[in-house]
């Protein structure tokens, strides 16, 4: 089969295998801790609103957020137990956000739950509102409402679906071990939205460092209608959404516009395995697997509750091997730092990497030597050494000329940088200004026209 | 618990500016060493000055303008390995310490230090020497090979003559600087320079493919054409002169336009010029150029594609 790719790219941590060694072979184990604490806030758009107070008996499945409009979604009880509390706490990037926190009872009774039955059989106009109810976001790390994704209106036509298998992040293997171990779900998720969006070409893309998984996903594909595997050429950001559609269809996505402008949808793994729980068994999102490894004596693989605490995790990993100096959730190309390890996890959360001191010292930048490396390896084909130049000054106009919007924040330019210049942080400062600007320029006019 | 915080990425690639002009002087020790094999002790001399002059001046200048001192990044050591090797090895030492200065202080630190000078520093202060001491500059000798009895002669550049053999401007035997004399040396550092993927193949491949062509369309002849790319300097040149990183072009077809045009320059210099002197000022003036081609010759972004492919 030929394999596919994007132009340009990288390659991180190349020699140490992704960072992915200590944990690829090992198998999903489940870890369901004493204490959750489920933050409303887990999905682009606008936070659930918490429906439970302190004292509340929830069960598990039980919707204690509720979706705030269509670019949201709901909240549900990830163990059975005593709501101890309905209060702020940090979110990573935002400010502190609402979250609920439940004494587990470890009883696990559930809400009663309403399965729609089998994907093939089921009325495709249930499918969507079923994804909703069951409060699913984007696992791989984006966290956008999947109904949201999933409904397009005013003429836009799919054609293709696209599940991504790629996990080009470093450290990740969450996603390997879901597509070893439970095959057979994420096909049945992806021909659920088949039907749902009545579309017959259904393409599951994996990097070749992955060629277990892709043997298991051929497995599981076999006599399922209008779906295949595909062998993606190991390379980050290869799951990158505007990098794979690109080497699956050949199209690009238009700048500033969405996959479904070019008949195209990226669902996730983990998404298409719990769409299928949604579907099949009715089940809300309560759990996600997570990579844990680093720092930690024992890295896992785990099946976590949402909302458990990272420090609980990390415990049942072992604990630290040495002393931390920095957590993030995520890969290392785009992971987001924790403040301690009292946060808990969210849907998004597909791993928990921990440095030792060492690997979290930060290097001064040194000068631009004009290397062309950040260019070679920008995956979107920008020019980052002048963008950098341009948000240093703050001249966001000439970074806007300079295409900063398109930047897809990979982090590829910084990671082969080698004047180690702070190239995506930069990009990402310009992003959220101009964004930011242009959201008061409409509120503005919005304003005018009201008046 | 006190944790790091920082964006995105948390790991960088191990190769550092360090480490790059580190791989520059490990690709240019084969032409070191056959220059001094082929000049004696004098070519170790004037190469030996030029690098600690260079490093020197690289320290005063960040001293005294209070910059952090910047030494350790190997750049100025890279500099001044390369303008000893772009000397010839009866250079005296006081020229040698005045091109180090001229490179290092006037065409790198007045610009604003590695990464914003627009001239290639070792080039410039040749170009400089040359101008102003053209007898010293071209005093070339034959290489002696540490053979007794045989005494240093003083020769023109083969490009004056035209009488050496292909294979002996390949193997060094012919008068010439300390860095140019061995093409099988440079081809040799050429391939270092690859394979630590320190430079891609686009500039010194087509640049001196350019020189080849054009100098068989202009004279008609192959062998002159096959002269022409082994002799004085377009070698050395096209592999650690036209690729210097900052004053080179960074997009992949700006580097073939850079460099074909330079190739044309030099053949143009070295045919219709009044001295035969067309490498350097063939890549100095593509130099200045380097910019403007990265901005006239960007690369395509993504998202801007015209038609949608039908599925």
């Amino acid at each position: 089969m030929q394999k596919k790719t994007f132009r340009r790219g990288i390659h991180p941590l190349h020699s140490a295998h992704e960072g992915k060694t200590s944990t690829r072979n090992l198998e999903i184990r489940d870890y369901v801790s004493d204490t959750v604490i489920i933050s409303m806030a887990m999905n682009i758009g606008a936070p659930a609103k918490p429906v439970v107070k302190k004292g509340d008996q929830v069960l598990v499945g039980q919707v204690i957020g509720e979706a705030q409009g269509f670019m949201s979604v709901p909240v549900h009880a990830s163990v059975s137990g005593e709501v101890l509390a309905v209060e702020q706490i940090p979110s990573l990037g935002a400010g502190p956000q609402m979250a609920v926190t439940i004494k587990n009872d470890f009883a696990d009774n559930w809400v009663e739950l309403h399965p729609l039955g089998s994907v093939e059989h089921v009325d495709p106009a249930k499918v969507i509102p079923a994804i909703q109810a069951a409060g699913i976001t984007g696992m791989g790390g984006a966290s956008f409402p999947t109904h949201v994704k999933l409904t397009f209106g005013n003429g836009k036509t799919c054609d293709t679906i696209i599940v991504n298998g790629a996990e080009c992040e470093t450290h990740l293997t969450a996603d390997y071990r879901l597509m070893l171990e439970n095959s057979t779900r994420i096909v049945d998720g992806l021909r659920a939205v088949m039907r749902a969006l009545n579309v017959n070409n259904g393409v599951i893309a994996i990097e070749d460092n992955k060629m277990e998984a892709v043997a298991a996903m051929q497995k599981a594909v076999q006599g399922r209608e209008g779906v295949r595997v595909q062998v993606m050429r190991t390379k980050y950001p290869q799951g990158g959404e505007k990098q794979l559609i690109e080497a699956i269809t050949g199209r690009q996505v238009p700048s500033g516009g969405l996959p479904i402008d070019v008949h195209a949808v990226v669902l996730n793994v983990g998404t298409c395995a719990a769409i299928a729980d949604a579907v099949i068994d009715g089940k809300p999102l309560i759990s996600r697997i997570t990579t844990v490894t680093g720092a930690v004596r024992k890295p896992a693989n785990l099946r976590l509750r949402i909302g458990t605490i990272t420090e609980d995790i990390i415990g049942e990993c072992g604990g630290y091997a040495e002393t931390p100096g920095k957590i993030f959730f995520g890969g290392a190309m785009t992971g987001m730092c924790l403040p301690n390890d009292q946060m808990p996890i969210f849907k998004s959360t597909n791993g928990i990497v921990v440095f030792n001191e060492k690997e979290s010292k930060s290097k001064d930048e040194s000068p631009c030597i004009h290397c062309g490396r950040c260019v070679a390896a920008c995956p979107i084909g920008l020019n980052p050494y002048q963008i950098k130049v341009a948000a240093d000054k703050s001249d966001f106009e000439a970074a806007k000329k300079l295409h900063v919007m398109d930047c897809i924040l990979c982090g590829s330019c910084a990671y082969m940088c080698p004047s180690r210049r702070w190239l995506t942080p930069s990009f990402k400062f310009a992003k959220d200004h101009i964004a930011a600007e242009a959201k008061a320029k409409q509120a503005a006019a919005k304003g005018g026209e009201q008046k | 618990m006190s944790l790091r915080i920082s964006t995105a990425p948390h790991v960088h690639s191990p190769v550092t500016t360090q480490r790059l002009m580190l791989y520059v002087l490990i690709a240019l020790l084969p032409a070191a060493a056959m220059g001094v094999y082929a000049f004696g002790f004098s070519a170790l001399l004037v190469l030996g000055l030029a690098c600690v002059s260079c490093v020197c001046a690289e320290f005063l200048w960040q001293k005294i303008a209070r910059q952090p001192v910047r030494v350790g990044d190997l750049s100025a050591l890279v500099t001044g390995l390369i303008l000893g090797l772009n000397l010839p090895p009866t250079a005296p030492w006081w020229m040698v310490v005045i091109g180090s200065f001229f490179a290092i202080m006037i065409v790198k630190q007045l610009f604003g230090g590695l990464g914003d000078n627009f001239l290639n520093p070792a080039l410039a202060a040749r170009a400089v020497l040359l101008a102003s001491w053209p007898v010293h500059m071209t005093h070339y000798v034959t290489p002696t090979f540490f053979k007794a009895g045989v005494d240093a002669v003083a020769t023109a550049t083969p490009l004056a003559t035209k009488g050496a053999s292909l294979m002996e401007l390949f193997l060094g035997q012919i008068p010439g600087t300390i860095g140019e004399v061995s093409k099988a040396a440079i081809l040799a550092g050429l391939l270092i320079l690859l394979v630590t993927g320190t430079v891609r193949w686009r500039i010194p491949v087509i640049l001196v493919a350019s020189v080849f062509c054009w100098t068989w369309v202009l004279t008609g002849s192959p062998d002159a054409a096959l002269m022409a790319i082994l002799s004085g300097g377009v070698l050395f040149g096209a592999v650690f002169m036209a690729t210097d990183y900052v004053t080179s072009p960074i997009t992949n077809f700006a580097q073939i336009v850079y460099a074909f045009l330079a190739g044309l320059i030099i053949v143009l210099i070295r045919q219709y010029g009044s001295y035969p002197e067309g490498v350097t000022y063939g890549i100095l003036l593509m130099n200045i150029a380097s910019p403007l081609l990265d901005r006239f010759l960007p690369q395509r972004i993504y998202g801007y594609q015209k038609e949608v492919k039908k599925a």
